[in-house]
Formats: C-alpha cells, sequence, structure tokens
C-alpha cells in the first residue's frame, strides 16, 4: 500500500497494465511529452515511449476512431478524451460505433477499448468544462459506464476496464484529482459492476457516485452526529453494469433511498434506480423515493453559483433531514 | 471538366500496347465486376419483390472500384466501407449468399440479419465493417492501419467513402492524422457527382471533392478513372504497396457514376437529361468486356465467367430464400463480449 492521489493513481493503474501487456497503447490531447492537462498521466512516455503512448491532434474523432480500429484488430487501446464535454464531438463514434458494432456484426468485431475522460464540476470553469455527462453514456447500449470515487478504486477499475472485453467509458472526476488515499501497490485488479457499501445505518440509504460519494459520507456523518440520523451510503462506481442487487439489499433494509447525483435533473442515473427500486421493492419502502441532483440548468461559472447548483453535504444533510420527517 | 480529362486518360490507359496485368488479373477484374453487377441487379429485383426490405444504396456502375482494390489487395488486408458497400463486400470474397441473405433479413446473412444492407461485415475476408454514418470509418481505418503499424504486419487498411464525406470533419481528422502518423491506409473516394440528391459540386469549394484536398496533408494529388478496373488496379498496387513500406498514407479520388438513385427510395430524378445516357456508354462491366476481347481473351471464357456467375446468383438467392428469420434468441445477442446483453445484476 501506498498513499496516491486519485491523480497518481491513473498513471499508476495505466503504467500496470501496460507492463503486463504490449497491446495496451494509450492517446489523447497533450497525455504524452505534456503529461495530461490535470497531470494525470505523467511518467508514462519516459516509461513506455512514444510509439505505445502518443499525443495526438486536437482530433476528438480521431482519437477515438483509432481507438475503434485498433482494438477491433488486436490492440486494447486506452484513449483520453481531455473533458467529458468534449464527448460531444465524438458522440458518433462513442454511441454509433464503439457501441454498436459487436451488435450489428452479430459478434465478428470486438472493442475492447476504455476511453477515460475528466467529467464532474466544482472547478469553476463554465457550462462547456464542467458537465456529468454519465448518464449520456449509460443512456446507450453497448458501453460500459464507470466512476470511481477514490484513488485505489481509479487504479483497480481502470486495470479491470483495460481487461474487460467491452469498451468502457471511465469517468474520472476533475475535482477528485487532488484527493489522496491508500492504493495497493501491486498488480490491482478490481471487478466492473460491483457497487460498495461504504458505511451501514438503519434508517436511509444513500446512494452516490464519483464526487459525490465523499459529500455523501460527510453528510452521513452528521446527519448520525447531529440529527440522530443513521445511513447507509453506496459508492455505485459503476452505472453499467449496475449492481442493483447491492443497493435494493440495502434498500430493503433501512426503507428509504436518496440519491446523490451531480447530473442535472432529467434522465439522471437516480431516476433509473429509483425506479427499479419502486419497482422491485416498492412494499418494502417507508417513503418515497429522494433525488438529490444538480437543477436542470448549464452549470456557472461563479464559485458561489456552482455551489449553489450542485448538491452540497448541506443540501443533502437538510433533504435527508426534512424529507425523513 | 476533370472528366472529360480522364475520359481521354482512360482511351489511352486501354490501348493494346498496355498489358502489364497479364490474362490472369484480368480475369479476376472481370469476374469480380460481373460477379458485383449482377448480384447488384439482382437485389433490384429482390426489393421490387419486396424481399428485401428497408433501405439499400446501390453500387451498380461503382464495380471498377471494387474490384481493382479488391483483386490488388492482400487477403490480410483491412476494409473499411460504406452504406454503399455490397460491392466492396462480394470483391473480398464474402459469399453472394451472405449477402444477399442479410440484404433479405434471413439467417444465412453475413451478419444474421442484425445489420442489414448498411453494415455489411465478414472479419474473416479482412472486411471490417460497413459505416452508415458519413465520415465514421475514416479514423477507424486510420485506427486498423495505426494497429498494423505497431504490430509489423505489413497489412493495409482501405477505406471506401463517397464524394459527400470530403465535407465533413472527421475526413480531415483521419486524414491529418494518418499523414502525421505515416499510417498504412489509403482512402479511396468514389466521386460519383452526387452526395445524395445535390452534386457534390455545388456545396464544395474546390472541383474535385476529395484530390484538391490531398495537399493539405501533404499528399499527392491521384484523381483517376474510377469505372476503369485496369486503371484502379494499377493505382491501388502503388498506394499499397507505398503503405507497406512505411511510407504512409494516400488519398485516391476515383471518378465514377451510380446508374441508380442514391437509395432504394430515390429514381434519380435530379440528374439532368442525358447524364446517364452518356456515363453508361462507360459503363465499366461492359466496357471491360471489350477491352478483354481486344486483348485476345477467347469470347467463350468471358461468357463462361458470366454463365457460372449467373448459375451462382440463383443458387444464392434460392439458398438465402429457404432461408429461416433470425431467432428470436439472436434479439439478446452479443451486446457484450459475454454474449450477452444483460446491464445489470
Amino acid at each position: 500500500m501506498a498513499e496516491l492521489t486519485y491523480r497518481d493513481a491513473v498513471a499508476a493503474g495505466i503504467a500496470q497494465e501496460m507492463r503486463r501487456d504490449d497491446r495496451v497503447v494509450f492517446l489523447g490531447e497533450d497525455v504524452a511529452a505534456a503529461g495530461g492537462v490535470f497531470k494525470a498521466t505523467v511518467g508514462l512516455l519516459d516509461e513506455f515511449g512514444p510509439v505505445r503512448v502518443r499525443d495526438t491532434p486536437i482530433s476528438e474523432q480521431a482519437i477515438l476512431g483509432a481507438a475503434m480500429g485498433a482494438a477491433m484488430t488486436g490492440l486494447r487501446p486506452i484513449a483520453e478524451i481531455m473533458f467529458s464535454d468534449f464527448l460531444a464531438v465524438c458522440w458518433d463514434l462513442v454511441a454509433n460505433e464503439i457501441a454498436k458494432s459487436r451488435y450489428m456484426t452479430n459478434g465478428q468485431l470486438e472493442c475492447p477499448l476504455v476511453i477515460r475522460t475528466a467529467n464532474g464540476g466544482g472547478s469553476r470553469f463554465g457550462a462547456q468544462h464542467s458537465q456529468s455527462v454519465e448518464n449520456w453514456a449509460m443512456a446507450v447500449p453497448g458501453i460500459k459506464v464507470v466512476a470511481p470515487s477514490t484513488a485505489a478504486d481509479v487504479k483497480g477499475l481502470l486495470a479491470a476496464a483495460v481487461r474487460d472485453p467491452d469498451p468502457v467509458l471511465f469517468f474520472e472526476h476533475k475535482s477528485l484529482y487532488a484527493t489522496k488515499g491508500e492504493v495497493p501497490d501491486d498488480d490491482h485488479v478490481d471487478e466492473l459492476g460491483k457497487a460498495k457499501v461504504l458505511r451501514r445505518g438503519d434508517d436511509v440509504t444513500i446512494v452516490a457516485l464519483a464526487a459525490m460519494v465523499p459529500r455523501s459520507v460527510a453528510a452521513a456523518e452528521i446527519l448520525a452526529s447531529e440529527h440522530g440520523i443513521s445511513a447507509t451510503v453506496i459508492d455505485v462506481r459503476s452505472l453499467v453494469p449496475l449492481d442493483t442487487r447491492t443497493i435494493l439489499t440495502e434498500v430493503v433494509k433501512t426503507g428509504r433511498l436518496v440519491t446523490v447525483e451531480e447530473n442535472p435533473r432529467l434522465c439522471g442515473w437516480g431516476a433509473e434506480i429509483a425506479s427499479i427500486v419502486a419497482d422491485e421493492c416498492f412494499y418494502d419502502l417507508d417513503g418515497p423515493v429522494v433525488r438529490i441532483t444538480t437543477p436542470h440548468i448549464p452549470l456557472p461559472s461563479a464559485d458561489h453559483l456552482e455551489d449553489l447548483a450542485m448538491p452540497s453535504v448541506t443540501r443533502i444533510v437538510e433533504t435527508v433531514r426534512t424529507r425523513m420527517d | 471538366m476533370a472528366i472529360e480529362k480522364k475520359k481521354a486518360a482512360s482511351a489511352s490507359a486501354s490501348t493494346l500496347a498496355n498489358d502489364d496485368l497479364g490474362e490472369d488479373t484480368r480475369l479476376a477484374l472481370f469476374r469480380s465486376q460481373t460477379e458485383i453487377r449482377q448480384v447488384e441487379q439482382k437485389a433490384y429485383d429482390l426489393f421490387l419483390q419486396n424481399l428485401i426490405k428497408g433501405t439499400s444504396h446501390l453500387a451498380l456502375g461503382h464495380e471498377a472500384v471494387a474490384a481493382g482494390f479488391g483483386v490488388a489487395m492482400r487477403s490480410d488486408d483491412y476494409s473499411f466501407c460504406t452504406y454503399r458497400g455490397h460491392h466492396h463486400t462480394l470483391a473480398r470474397g464474402a459469399s453472394m449468399t451472405g449477402v444477399l441473405g442479410e440484404l433479405m433479413g434471413r439467417d444465412c446473412g453475413l451478419l444474421r440479419g442484425k445489420g442489414g444492407s448498411m453494415h455489411l461485415t465478414s472479419a474473416e475476408h479482412g472486411v471490417m465493417g460497413s459505416y452508415a454514418i458519413i465520415g465514421a470509418h475514416l479514423p477507424i481505418a486510420a485506427g486498423a492501419a495505426w494497429s498494423a503499424q505497431y504490430r509489423g504486419t505489413e497489412q493495409v487498411s482501405v477505406c471506401f467513402f463517397g464524394d459527400g464525406t470530403t465535407n465533413i470533419g472527421a475526413f480531415h481528422e483521419a486524414l491529418n492524422m494518418a499523414a502525421v502518423w505515416k499510417l498504412p491506409v489509403v482512402f479511396v473516394c468514389e466521386n460519383n457527382l452526387y452526395m445524395e440528391y445535390t452534386p457534390i459540386k455545388d456545396v464544395t469549394a474546390v472541383e474535385n471533392p476529395a484530390g484538391d484536398r490531398a495537399g493539405s496533408y501533404g499528399l499527392e494529388k491521384i484523381v483517376i478513372d474510377g469505372n476503369d478496373a485496369d486503371e484502379v488496379y494499377r493505382t491501388a498496387q502503388v498506394a499499397l504497396t507505398k503503405a507497406r513500406a512505411g511510407d504512409g498514407p494516400s488519398l485516391i479520388e476515383c471518378l465514377t457514376y451510380r446508374h441508380s438513385g442514391h437509395s432504394r427510395a430515390d429514381p434519380g430524378a435530379y440528374r439532368p437529361e442525358g447524364e446517364l445516357e452518356e456515363w453508361l456508354k462507360r459503363d465499366p462491366v461492359p466496357t471491360y468486356r471489350v477491352r478483354l476481347l481486344e486483348f485476345g481473351v477467347a469470347e467463350d471464357a468471358l461468357a463462361a465467367i458470366e454463365a457460372e456467375t449467373k448459375d451462382a446468383v440463383e443458387a444464392a438467392v434460392k439458398t438465402a430464400v429457404a432461408s429461416p428469420p433470425p431467432g428470436e434468441e439472436l434479439l439478446y445477442a452479443d451486446v457484450w463480449a459475454d454474449g450477452g446483453a444483460s446491464w445489470r445484476n
């Protein structure tokens, strides 16, 4: 174990996989010589050289196309899209090509690749560099969607994504890059599609993703110490595949579900979970399912407005407390 | 006009003195064109009988491009096609039964009915998909070339597309990256004068939509007669050899003409009177037949190829018609590598 930042865990995860398998190649804008605009890929060029770690032009379609063509002919590429907002520039490759090729070709073509991207708000970057777009990806059949909240999960889930035979969209949260945590040194591989129960309580189950996980944990501690409310907190970690078993098991125990989503309101992942819970354990519920989300607005840049928009620890505490009454 | 110039060039290319290709290659080019022509004509008949549903984009008139590349390519090279891709798929050796069965939505189809006319794929023949979003497959073809370069296999990735593709961003992104990375990829534009219904010249800033863009990526301007299988074959050989040698990509504009409309729904009414008739005089298949006779190939040999093809097409239709529709189990098959479609536990 070593204490690593979430940022350094990205490079550690990629390096682990590139050492293991020479089919793994990595490409993106400013990822090689500059080590990434978030400095998440520092050192990879030095260790693996310019043939395996490649700087690209600002050409998101070419980046994902190159990754797809390489994946279907025997490589295991990792492609970086610098900000998840830029996925809109190359969404054809994600939604029409990468996600559908196996199905459309009756299994003749495969696409084992990973698209890493910096997702989410909190950095005062404004509406085109701050979005949480995991629900875009979740809406497309054929692509797995992962969003880690800790440094250990970055390394372990990234390794799992690289080894997975299906395409994976891997959302790193840019406001978590500086956070630190213990990360296993050796070959560390986690499992896609497994949620993690971070704490157990009796009164309510809070389900969160990425940067909303530490906020939900902080909120749960306040709810316990100041309001006598005992909360279970689940880190979803993977939206596709979705670990409904863990979520349903915990919701049945507490009888209440609150989702904490950074995405704008409509069609957020929490709505899908709410629907599943309403359908499959309605009679175990003691109250309505509550969704805490960013409002259905583009994110503003000014710090006080952005903080108002995104679910905060205070909003989580207040919402849970008032809806428990 | 470029077309007129190319006509003159093609006349000189077809003189008897220019017999470097040899009879075997020429017969292979003739056979490939004949097969494509007959399958596409049959596909049109099957539409009229409502045995082929949905849409389809026939390549009648484009045979020489597919045949020229198909014969020139190594069996392990990659092809990337568009929704107008029946000819390129057949030219790599995919079965007529597989192609026609796919168009008809039958279990014997190349993709067992899950792809349809616009997504023909035969990975075992190097046909790495047909892509129905304009421009999407140029970067993908570049990626396959990158993989070949990385693995050191000397495979070449050949990417076919229409003139309309030259005005979309992915075209330019792929050309630039392929040139910078010196990728073994050959980009082949079939310029049939119309993007869909609109003349390409009305919406493009240069006369040759692909050729005049080549210089932007440090590539040679190559514009050839796409109705001359010999010229396509020779040009393909040069580009494939260059790519295999590690000298990077080529962009080739093949001037051709589609004899039918853009798709099943299009009668092609926007074409000026007489234009089709003029191009039919340069129809690649009968023109090539005449040339082979001039070279001394026996009429019987050509007639035998035509008869064999006719029998093969009839047999393929018979097999496809008899083939059942795809089983319901396919609906949930192969979303994921585990063979299934599950997104939750």
